[in-house]
């Protein structure tokens, strides 16, 4: 009843193939796209934009990138804070050297040069497979932080050695740099992260993403079909390099602010590598939803004796928090194994249906 | 199936009650004082003493005096595990409760970083003392950003003080062979470029050497240490790299007196594991250890027999506990000096940054808090937020930790050039411009 | 350039040849440092070997079996009596773990067996500090910390214990394997589940075999590792040293999981020490791991590792 398919019948083969084809999927999906653009920023205060929204998409972007290595290409990479740190480096480059380009210009920019670099770390890929790739991009990982610590050139031979957001205007808005509100951070994460998900929607559904889904099922039998997997791979790579750089320039510009290496270490990369997991293989909706329980939950746990009325000494709170969040992972996964993506799958099925049982 | 409902209840349960973040609402006469800390991670046995500390003086304000001249202080903790993302939702959460946060120790130079471009524009005090940004102690690019007492280059300048104090004077330093170790982050390459230019200027032989993080395996730098076989060896280092590094230290056979660790690389925790062998090791510090103090005592009757207490008695009086206590200590007196001018009242964030940067704290004052001979005197200008103050070496006996130097002023001819030029650099670099301290009061 | 051909190529082994003696401790020294690796990553391989599960906890678990040692030590129970406990303790957790986490993901992906352990990290990291809190603690086994000069070369008491104790270990490890009836039903299990599960082998069983025995491990690198830095959070960092081990030596081998430790070992010590200096130092973390990447383009399975026959 919720979902009355009745009178809805594709006439064109376009119809028959949208991202949405239910018409109640599209107006849900452009109601909550309109709720996010307008009202949130009219009703969050600052320290949800702040401290939860932003971070959300960010690490959404993220997770979308290493969902296309991982979940759809199968090839497990352990390198996301490496490239993450790879595009934020390269933007403040870019940014210092043509202070006049469009910010977002330098973003993408900054996420073809950690595409490069993803390029470069994946050709190890060919021959190496399973968890043993994964534990090789960690390679990746300890190098790039290296290199960054050390060539002092990367940050333009600061004292500090961190390297800064500097105050950039978009239609004359500031929207880095100290002075850029918290709502005008939002929504341009929002729309990079929202454009990103448009493409890799697209991409996992055209021949790419078959191509992937195909070497990561059985790659010698994709090999014989025709799939180049020297290609393939190393287009997985560079894709996903480009999300995560992209997301590394936007966690130091639209986030922190300023950042030293140690923002973008090995507990970055897994952590978007848990979201992945969680969220579902495979998803572009899951890559949103485990960034969202990764992000949220701890926050929420944090809050919680506050919410509660309980006093509770922070190391306690803390230790219980943890506690609690990988409990909830271990159950997460008991009750679904396939991710939160399969978990939403399944609601919707039912709903669809519903109130009939099958 | 059960399981599974049970979790999509929680599920549908949480996304409900996340929007509730509410905020407390003010009360009068009390000043919200945020504390940052970190008593669970990684860096929990630095940051638990330092938390204590903290509590344990404002605690005792509010138990012995009511409060300063009778505002009540409200202080609440927030767990930040040293990491930069929680420093960040602390501060978010925290800037605007209760009336709003009077001023923030980060106690973490990666928070620190991350505050400062806000600070300016929050108006909130960032009081990163000793640690965090060096180029944030000039106050005329930074006016919201204090790191009194001293900061890590004029600690680097101290030290090369002190080794020349031991060699004989600062001329018998040529030719002698100075190691630094140092944790791979912008925390440890602080103190390279003025241990360079002190190289060059004394001649003495630097060796640099980059320990990874965390730290937990030393052996390499230990075996070099050895081949270069150095007079001196200074450390920048934290967490479990400085337990090891001493525990390294003693396994060479290194003359630990000869062994000088940087005012977090030398508390209690640093060389309890490595037991006797740490016996001689030296730190640097800007206050003194122990418990022989008025405060002490007052701690004791007002907090910890009145059972206010968080940490155990018997950790007062440690390197770490005492850093916290001149933290508190320093704000408090601020307070005091904001209200001397504008009234006996809650302060704005502005009337507490004018505290701030108008602090003058005499050895006269130092005794009537109860601190006579704990910290050296300290005077902030609008210029200079760092107070150059001196620093004194402490050593470990096996059982506490003694001071064993007087106070060692540091080379400001070295240090304050580099230091404004670096403050343009990072000043210019967030947009800001320089403020004109002749035009304020 | 000719400059910089030399310093990379020429210049450190003349440094070596120079100084023998010196050499000779740095190759001790990672030999050393390889073998305590070793005793970490062993318990990666035990679990992995019997249940295919790539054990994220393994480093959380090391630190738990040491606070819960130092605790109990602490609370005045002396050392076998601590021991004793402390081996109760990880085989009561190999129990919880096998009915609360895997027995509910039997037959699932490795990568969501994986995602599992990750929760039970963090549950373990919780759940440690609550029990035993946070601060630094020193574990003292009776081994002094001191060095000795054998043939002008200094020597490290603690590490040669750990050195001896690794070897033996994995001695027994290797022996158990191979020789026994339960390394038999290991190794079935490893292979495939449900074709164990026909012939009878109690699943649940084994698994909580393979996990106390890990468990096992995990004490007595806790000991090793703890002895040498202190009981504290950072002691689960030292996984992160040893999966390049783990992938060098393959995920399966026991005897790789040693001879991967010893090249890691010394192949990281030799580079920080005569090639760091030419880049500022602290290369060793990634070079350990380009080190074991360099292998596995030779051999993709690590050097010992079970060979995947790829169908079609």
């Amino acid at each position: 009843m919720i979902y009355r398919e009745a009178g809805q019948f594709k006439s064109t083969y376009a119809s028959d193939q949208a991202v949405f084809p239910i018409l109640q999927d599209r107006v849900i999906a452009g109601l909550v796209l309109v709720a996010a653009v307008i009202a949130v920023p009219l009703v969050a205060n600052e320290y949800w934009l702040q401290a939860v929204l932003i971070p959300f998409l960010i690490y959404a972007l993220a997770a979308l990138g290493l969902n296309l290595l991982t979940g759809y290409a199968g090839q497990v990479s352990l390198g996301t804070g490496g490239f993450m740190a790879v595009g934020a480096y390269a933007a403040f480059k870019i940014t210092s050297a043509f202070p006049g380009l469009n910010i977002v210009v330098a973003f993408l920019l900054a996420g073809l040069a950690a595409a490069l670099v993803g390029v470069l770390f994946g050709i190890p890929s060919l021959r190496i497979k399973g968890f043993y790739l994964a534990v090789a991009t960690l390679a990746a990982q300890f190098f790039l932080i290296w290199l960054f610590n050390k060539v002092a050139w990367f940050t333009n031979y600061a004292s500090s050695g961190t390297i800064t957001a500097p105050p950039r205007r978009m239609l004359g808005i500031m929207v880095t740099g100290p002075e850029a509100t918290a709502p005008v951070r939002y929504l341009v994460a929002l729309g990079l992260v929202a454009l990103f998900a448009v493409i890799a929607k697209n991409l996992v559904r055209g021949r790419v993403g078959r191509s992937w889904m195909a070497i990561r099922d059985r790659d010698i039998a994709a090999e014989i079909i025709g799939v180049r997997p020297l290609r393939t791979k190393l287009l997985a790579f560079a894709i996903s390099s480009f999300f995560c750089g992209v997301a590394g320039a936007e966690y130091v510009f639209l986030y922190l602010g300023s950042a030293e290496t140690l923002a973008f270490d090995i507990n970055v990369s897994f952590l978007v590598l848990f979201m992945v997991i969680i969220g579902g293989l495979g998803s572009v909706l899951g890559s949103f939803l485990g960034a969202a329980f990764i992000v949220m939950v701890p926050i929420l746990l944090t809050n919680a004796p506050h919410l509660l009325g309980l006093a509770m000494p922070v190391a306690l709170q803390k230790q219980i928090e943890l506690m609690v969040f990988g409990g909830l992972i271990v159950a997460f996964l008991i009750v679904e194994p396939h991710g939160l993506a399969r978990l939403w799958q399944v609601a919707k099925d039912k709903l669809r249906l519903w109130p009939f049982p099958y | 199936m059960t399981l599974r409902r049970v979790m999509i209840a929680l599920l549908v349960a949480a996304v409900v009650a996340v929007p509730l973040a509410g905020t407390v609402s003010a009360q009068a006469k009390e000043m919200f004082v945020p504390s940052l800390v970190y008593r669970t991670g990684p860096y929990a046995p630095s940051g638990t003493p330092f938390a204590n500390g903290m509590w344990d003086y404002l605690t005792m304000l509010n138990e012995r005096d009511g409060g300063i001249n009778g505002v009540k202080l409200v202080v609440e903790e927030c767990e930040t595990q040293y990491d930069t993302k929680q420093g960040v939702e602390c501060y978010e959460r925290l800037k605007g409760k209760s009336g709003g946060a009077v001023a923030f120790n980060p106690l973490s130079t990666g928070i620190t970083y991350q505050l400062i471009p806000k600070a300016g524009v929050d108006k909130i005090v960032v009081h990163s003392m000793g640690y965090g940004m060096t180029a944030a102690s000039d106050g005329r690019w930074f006016p919201w950003v204090f790191t009194f007492p001293t900061t890590y280059w004029s600690q680097a300048s101290s030290v090369v003080r002190y080794i020349g104090q031991q060699e004989g004077g600062l001329e018998k330093l040529k030719g002698k062979k100075i190691v630094h170790i140092y944790h791979n982050s912008p925390y440890g390459k602080e103190a390279n470029p003025t241990l360079e230019e002190l190289a060059q200027k004394y001649g003495f032989e630097l060796t640099l050497l980059a320990v990874d993080h965390p730290g937990q395996e030393q052996k390499a730098t230990w075996l070099q240490v050895r081949r270069l076989n150095p007079q001196w060896v200074y450390m920048s280092g934290w967490g479990v790299m400085n337990q090891v590094a001493v525990k390294e230290a003693a396994a060479i056979n290194f003359p630990m007196d000869h062994f000088i660790g940087n005012w977090w690389s030398a508390s209690e925790a640093d060389v309890i594991p490595a037991g006797d062998g740490a016996k001689g090791y030296k730190g640097a510090t800007f206050h003194a250890p122990g418990t022989a103090f008025k405060v002490h005592a007052d701690i004791v009757k007002f907090v910890y027999d009145k059972g206010k207490n968080i940490g155990p008695k018997d950790k007062i009086g440690e390197a770490l506990y005492n850093r916290g206590v001149v933290n508190a200590m320093y704000m408090t007196e601020v307070f005091r000096t904001a209200m001397a001018k504008f009234g006996n009242k809650p302060l704005t964030t502005e009337q507490v940054r004018w505290g701030y940067e108008h602090l003058n704290l005499t050895e006269a004052r130092l005794d009537q808090v109860g601190l006579k001979g704990f910290t050296h005197a300290v005077k902030v200008t609008c210029e200079d937020h760092e107070g150059s103050g001196p620093v004194l070496i402490q050593q470990w006996d096996g059982k506490k930790w003694n001071v064993v130097s007087e106070w060692i002023p540091p080379m400001k001819e070295v240090v304050r050039p580099k230091l404004e030029a670096a403050a343009i650099e990072e000043g210019k670099k967030l947009g800001y411009t320089a403020r004109d301290c002749s035009k304020e009061n | 350039m000719l400059d910089l051909l030399h310093a990379v190529l020429v210049a450190p082994f003349k440094d070596m040849a120079g100084s023998p003696t010196f050499l000779v401790e740095v190759l001790i020294g990672g030999l050393a440092a390889g073998l305590m690796y070793s005793l970490v990553a062993l318990g990666f391989v035990l679990i992995y070997k019997a249940s295919g599960v790539f054990n994220f906890a393994q480093g959380v678990m090391v630190l738990f079996a040491a606070l819960t040692l130092v605790g109990l030590i602490e609370r005045g129970a002396p050392l076998v009596v601590a021991l004793a406990l402390t081996t109760a303790v990880m085989v009561a957790l190999a129990f919880a773990i096998e009915r609360v986490v895997l027995r509910p993901l039997v037959n699932q992906e490795q990568i969501i067996l994986f995602m599992a352990t990750i929760g039970l990290n963090f549950f373990l990291e919780g759940f440690g500090e609550f029990a035993w809190g946070s601060d630094v603690k020193k574990l003292d086994v009776g081994i002094p910390d001191t060095s000795f000069m054998v043939w002008g070369v200094q020597v490290n008491r603690l590490e040669l214990t750990a050195a001896i104790t690794a070897a033996v270990l994995v001695a027994i490890m290797a022996v158990f394997f191979q020789r026994t009836r339960v390394g038999r039903a290991l190794r079935a299990v490893a292979d495939d589940h449900e074709a164990a599960l026909s012939i009878g082998i109690p699943l649940n069983t084994i698994w909580i075999v393979v996990w106390s025995v890990a468990g096992l491990v995990a004490i007595v690198a806790g000991i090793m590792w703890g002895a040498k830095s202190g009981v504290q959070f950072s002691l689960s960092l030292i996984a992160l040293k040893a999966l390049p081990v783990l992938i060098l030596g393959g995920f399966t081998s026991v005897p790789g999981a040693i001879v991967g430790g010893l090249i890691i070992g010394t192949g990281e010590k030799l580079a920080e020490v005569y090639w760091g200096p030419l880049v500022g130092g602290a290369i060793e973390n990634w070079f350990a791991y380009m080190l074991a990447l360099a292998f596995l383009l030779v051999r993709p399975q690590g050097l010992f590792g079970e060979k995947i026959i790829e169908r079609v």
